[in-house]
């Protein structure tokens, strides 16, 4: 069975995107045939961060309104066989998207793919709603931040109260924490909120922690997503994740800061 | 980090431990509110109408507040009639 997965936070600029990415791609990785589906519409990214942003020619509202068909507007992946991508719209008619119209196009996705991922916008209003109403799970990424960690506390209220699955009364979405931009550092010198005081207050299963990493940057000006770096830390850690995200059990990595000399805990090297 | 920061940082207050603090009273009083159904505010405003038609009272005279106990839920309505 096909499954509808929502990347979603509430905050914005928290790594939806980044994530939507890196989980998709590790998924396509694993022999399993994703789409990813941005739905951020006015504000396109995910080609940006996949790589693909020369090659849009049709996007998601395009379709909806019937002006193209479905194979003409997923871009196939240059690195994967079983990667696609649907891009956003660049339209300023935030009523593009309407929810008939993305429940066709979802099941239509669901004929040909394993996972269908939905990159959520930021925020509660409409956009995220949309991106979320039909998802089978979802991914909640959460940064150690007062905002952030609250925000996504009120994305799970609306997840339990306000999708497909609580309207119809089937099993309710499940739901994944991820943290992301953590800092082992600053959490051990009492400074950010560590996984145990996030997983404490928003009380759902730890999907992974995703360090703060310079191979986020490096590998989103390449257009390559993260987890393809995978001697990086976040590469590996998204990695990590997808397998989780699998049903394996892995423990979890970059949890703890970086052992350094004495030397270098006296004269810097922050 | 000069060495005096380095013995200093030990003792600085947790500010973590604050955030977690206020982000548990913040939480637990948004999910209070979450629980209540949509329907609350207008079944509030009929009763009030309702009995209006009897006795004078004020919008605020009736409270409705739905409390969830295990399976059941209690909905608790508080009526203050004006003195007589
Ligand atoms: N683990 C990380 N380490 C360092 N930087 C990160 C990490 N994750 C994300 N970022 C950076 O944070 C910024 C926001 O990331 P991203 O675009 O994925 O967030 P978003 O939640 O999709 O944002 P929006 O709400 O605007 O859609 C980007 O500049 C990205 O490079
Ligand atoms: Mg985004």
């Amino acid at each position: 069975m096909a499954k509808i997965l929502v990347v979603t936070s509430g905050k914005g600029g928290v790594g939806k995107t980044t994530t939507s990415a890196a989980i998709g791609t590790g998924l396509a990785l694993r022999g399993h045939k994703t789409v990813i589906v941005d739905f951020d519409v006015g504000l396109r990214n995910l080609d940006l961060i996949m790589g693909c942003e020369r090659r849009v020619v049709y996007d998601f509202v395009n379709v909806v309104n019937g002006e193209a068909t479905l194979s003409q507007a997923l871009i196939k992946d240059k690195r994967l066989e079983n990667l696609y991508v649907l891009a956003a719209s660049q339209t300023r008619d935030k009523d593009a998207l309407t929810q008939e119209g993305v429940g066709k196009v979802l099941n239509e996705l669901k004929e040909n793919f394993e996972y269908v991922i939905c990159d959520s916008p930021a925020g509660i209003e409409k956009g995220a709603s949309l991106a979320m109403y039909f998802a089978d799970e979802a991914i909640v990424v959460t940064n150690p931040e007062v905002s952030s960690v609250r925000d996504s506390d009120r994305m799970l209220g609306l997840l339990a109260s306000k999708s497909l699955r609580s309207v119809n009364g089937s099993d309710p979405i499940k739901e994944h924490l991820l943290l992301t931009r953590y800092n082992p550092e600053r959490v051990s010198k009492g400074e950010m909120l560590g996984v145990d005081d996030v997983t404490d207050i928003l009380a759902i299963k730890l999907l992974g922690v995703i360090p703060e990493s310079q191979a986020v940057l490096k590998a989103s000006n390449q257009g390559v997503p993260v987890i393809l770096d995978d001697q990086s830390d976040a590469g590996q850690a998204y990695s990590d994740a997808v397998d989780r995200l699998l049903g394996k059990e892995v423990s979890h990595r970059f949890l703890e800061e970086k052992k350094k000399g004495f030397f270098e805990r006296l004269f810097g090297g922050n | 980090m000069n060495i005096f920061d380095f013995f200093r940082d030990r003792k600085k207050s947790n500010t973590a431990s604050v955030a977690k603090e206020r982000l548990q009273i913040i939480v637990a009083h948004e999910r209070g509110q979450r629980s209540t159904p949509d329907y609350l505010p207008a079944l509030q405003k009929e009763l009030v109408e309702v009995i209006r038609k009897y006795v004078n009272i004020g919008n605020d005279d009736v409270q409705v507040a739905l409390e969830n106990q295990g399976s059941c839920s209690i909905l608790e309505l508080n009526i203050t009639l004006p003195d007589r």
